[in-house]
């Protein structure tokens, strides 16, 4: 197994005929993903890359039975989209989506709340990379081929890190079981923990990297968290050592604001909960290949 | 993006909220006129800047005389204002507000800010004002009184009464109060903020709750909607090479170390810079070009990252996803070339296309040290940054 989507998962595109949505959207068709259609509102009843086009995502799940969405949908109009797609019962929104503003995501994280548990959309990013897991289903716009099919969980903020980190264990020969980009926003839609959890259940899964960045308290909430439910092991890995405190470091959440959001602060909270911290961005495969070595603790 | 006191207030002004009475100027002339038209007996002449912390450093001027508005505003105007919030080199005072000066009784703390813990706007306010949040705090959980906002129906007017109460007003104050809180909870969601601070909130001796101070912060990724607070931008207040850089997309801030650095993605960019300094060296930026690192954003950055004298080596760094490494190499090989880079550059390429990328940037004969992997990279930088110090 692996954890949120695999070859069998339906796959809806929410700008589906635009620039973005026609280059990923070929990109995870010939990845192997099940893409059994997309959206866009106005072009409905067309033919895009050889799939149906749908004027509501409605319809859509109603004609192809699509279980998972990733928006390719313009800042301004991507809140809307995520709700759209949370109302006709999509179970799993990745937004890839950089720039919604973050009242749009207050009311986006409220909206999702109006349904019980057992339906509740899980909503992925935004401004992500998205979710891969290898040899299975890519729901992203990362490069496929430097992904190892394998036994270690990624989650990340950032993309690119997630790229470094799938590139650096598979020169050791680590393979990924799924990797997860929960984006650089202040207000994403599911957090580490949500995917740590995911992750303790996953059989494939053997260890799990865990790759944060400075700015809000996810990652301090991930490591207490691990220490009280975890029994795989989990590597951690804050970057922004060396940023300074109250400017924006690209990424909108990346911002040292108040008390706990600095790196040195995460990763000593990190190592307070018993995480082994990678020392650098270099060595992120190296400290994961050491942990694996290592004889497991008993659950 | 950050906005100015006067502009915070003008908007503040505009939900219902009660400001006292002032005016903007540029010169010193202007501002003894603005006193003359606002009336009055006394002044607070305050510097405009994207800082706060303006008091203790000498930015703002209580004066009794135009005599005195003149002096202040001839003070302020045209230096750099060096306050704990601006770092050394200070924030350039190229315009003051005149405000007509009040006696008050009591400074109260009212400030808004995007949660990230709950995911919504919170609502923080305090019986001590006057002096900044991080002290207030200390003084206790007690010292907060704090409410956390349902997004779905919004602040409540029985909530903004609670916060007045707690702040020990009388009823006919509490009006007031929950009249003042409820505007700026408007301005606030309306202008899509991301924090505003009024601080001090004052009681005057009229009775008055008055905004005396305000800060306000609009969120960047909502500007497309909020145009009327995107045309308060006022560029002067940010680093030259970071408003170069944003006119670009390119996300640019500047450090005090000697290794530029050039990076697709933010993560990466910060864990670029984490690794010279684990390497020890010091990063002497923080640039992202993104996603699609075309030729020429690849140059523009080059021309940024090199704009900055205290440079002695450069490393790229491209983790190309989207983007294919041969088309990241062409753009290096025409920034260089277009450039005339003078320190050594470092330049590590993975991903996409990774070979033909190599091939191009080997095949152009410009002098390059190549790097496979980002801990090699930071190495090789920090190595040819001192070797670049050592021979000057």
């Amino acid at each position: 197994m692996s954890i949120l989507i695999d070859e069998t998962t339906k796959i809806l595109i929410q700008g589906f005929t635009g620039d973005k949505g026609s280059f990923h959207g070929r990109e995870m068709i010939e990845y192997g993903s099940n893409v059994v259609g997309g959206v866009t509102p106005g072009k409905g009843g067309k033919t895009h890359l050889g799939r149906p086009v749908f004027n509501t995502v409605r319809e859509a799940v109603a004609a192809t039975g699509a279980e998972a969405s990733i928006t390719f949908v313009a800042p301004p109009f991507c809140a809307d989209a995520i709700m759209e797609a949370a109302d006709a019962g999509i179970r799993l929104v990745c937004a890839i989506t950089d720039g919604i503003p973050a009242q749009d995501m207050i009311r986006v994280k409220r909206y999702l709340r109006r349904y019980p548990r057992e339906r509740r959309t899980l909503l992925v990013g935004p401004n992500c990379a998205g979710i891969i897991s290898p040899g299975k289903a890519m729901l992203g716009i990362m490069p496929g081929h430097i992904y190892m099919k394998g036994g270690v969980g990624v989650v990340s903020r950032s993309g690119t890190l997630g790229y470094e980190a799938a590139a650096q264990l598979k020169e050791l020969g680590i393979g990924i079981s799924t990797s997860v980009g929960i984006g650089g926003d202040p207000i994403n839609g599911s957090s580490f923990l949500d995917h740590l959890e995911l992750f303790e259940r996953d059989e494939q899964t053997e260890a799990v990297l865990m790759i944060g960045e400075i700015g809000g308290p996810q990652e301090a909430e991930a490591a207490e968290w691990i220490q009280r439910n975890m029994t795989k092991p989990v590597v951690g890995y804050v970057a922004g050592l060396t940023a300074p405190k109250g400017r924006r470091m690209g990424h909108a959440g990346a911002i040292i604001s108040s008390k706990g959001d600095s790196a040195a602060e995460k990763a000593e909270i990190m190592q307070g909960f018993g995480l082994d911290v990678a020392p650098s961005a270099g060595e992120l495969g190296a400290t994961m290949a050491a942990v694996l070595r290592r004889p497991r603790r008993a659950a | 993006m950050d906005l100015h006191e006067y502009q915070a207030k003008e908007l503040l002004a505009a939900a219902g909220v009660d400001v006292p009475r002032g005016a903007i100027a540029f010169s010193a002339d202007q501002a003894v006129y603005a006193a003359t038209e606002l009336g009055g007996w006394h002044w607070a002449v305050k510097a405009q800047i994207h800082a706060g912390a303006r008091g203790k450093a000498g930015g703002i001027r209580l004066c009794k005389t135009y005599h005195e508005v003149r002096e202040a505003a001839q003070a302020l105007l045209g230096r750099r204002l060096v306050t704990h919030q601006t770092g050394p080199e200070g924030k350039p005072v190229q315009r003051v507000y005149v405000e007509v000066a009040s006696p008050y009784e009591r400074e109260f703390y009212l400030g808004f800010v995007l949660d990230r813990k709950t995911e919504r706007i919170r609502v923080i306010a305090s019986r001590e004002g006057g002096m900044e949040i991080e002290q207030i705090a200390a003084g206790g959980p007690d010292a907060l009184i704090q409410v956390v906002v349902e997004p779905a129906v919004g602040l409540q007017p029985f909530e903004a009464r609670e916060i007045a109460f707690r702040l020990g007003l009388s009823i006919k104050q509490v009006q007031r109060a929950v009249q003042t809180t409820m505007g700026a909870y408007r301005a606030f969601r309306d202008l899509d903020a991301t924090m505003l601070e009024i601080n001090p909130l004052v009681l005057t001796k009229d009775e008055r709750i008055v905004a005396l101070d305000a800060k306000m912060t609009i969120d960047d990724n909502a500007l497309f909607r909020q145009r009327g607070a995107e045309a308060m931008r006022d560029p002067a207040q940010d680093d030259p090479r970071e408003a170069q850089a944003a006119e670009h997309n390119l996300n640019y801030v500047g450090l005090d170390g000697d290794i530029g650095c050039i990076v697709n993605g933010a993560g990466l960019a910060m864990a670029t810079m984490d690794v010279i300094k684990y390497a020890g060296g010091e990063p002497a930026n923080f640039l992202d070009v993104g996603g699609g690192a075309s030729p020429e954003r690849v140059a523009t950055a080059f021309r940024l990252v090199l704009s900055d004298a205290k440079v002695k080596a450069v490393l790229v760094n491209i983790f190309a996803g989207i983007n294919r490494c041969d088309w990241v190499a062409e753009g290096v090989v025409h920034a260089v070339r277009e450039t005339a880079i003078k320190v050594p550059l470092v330049v590590r390429l993975a991903g996409t296309n990774v070979e033909a990328g190599r091939k191009i940037l080997a095949e152009s004969g410009i002098d390059l040290i190549t790097a496979d992997s980002l801990a090699e990279a930071a190495q090789k930088a920090v190595a040819a940054a001192r070797n670049q110090g050592a021979g000057r």
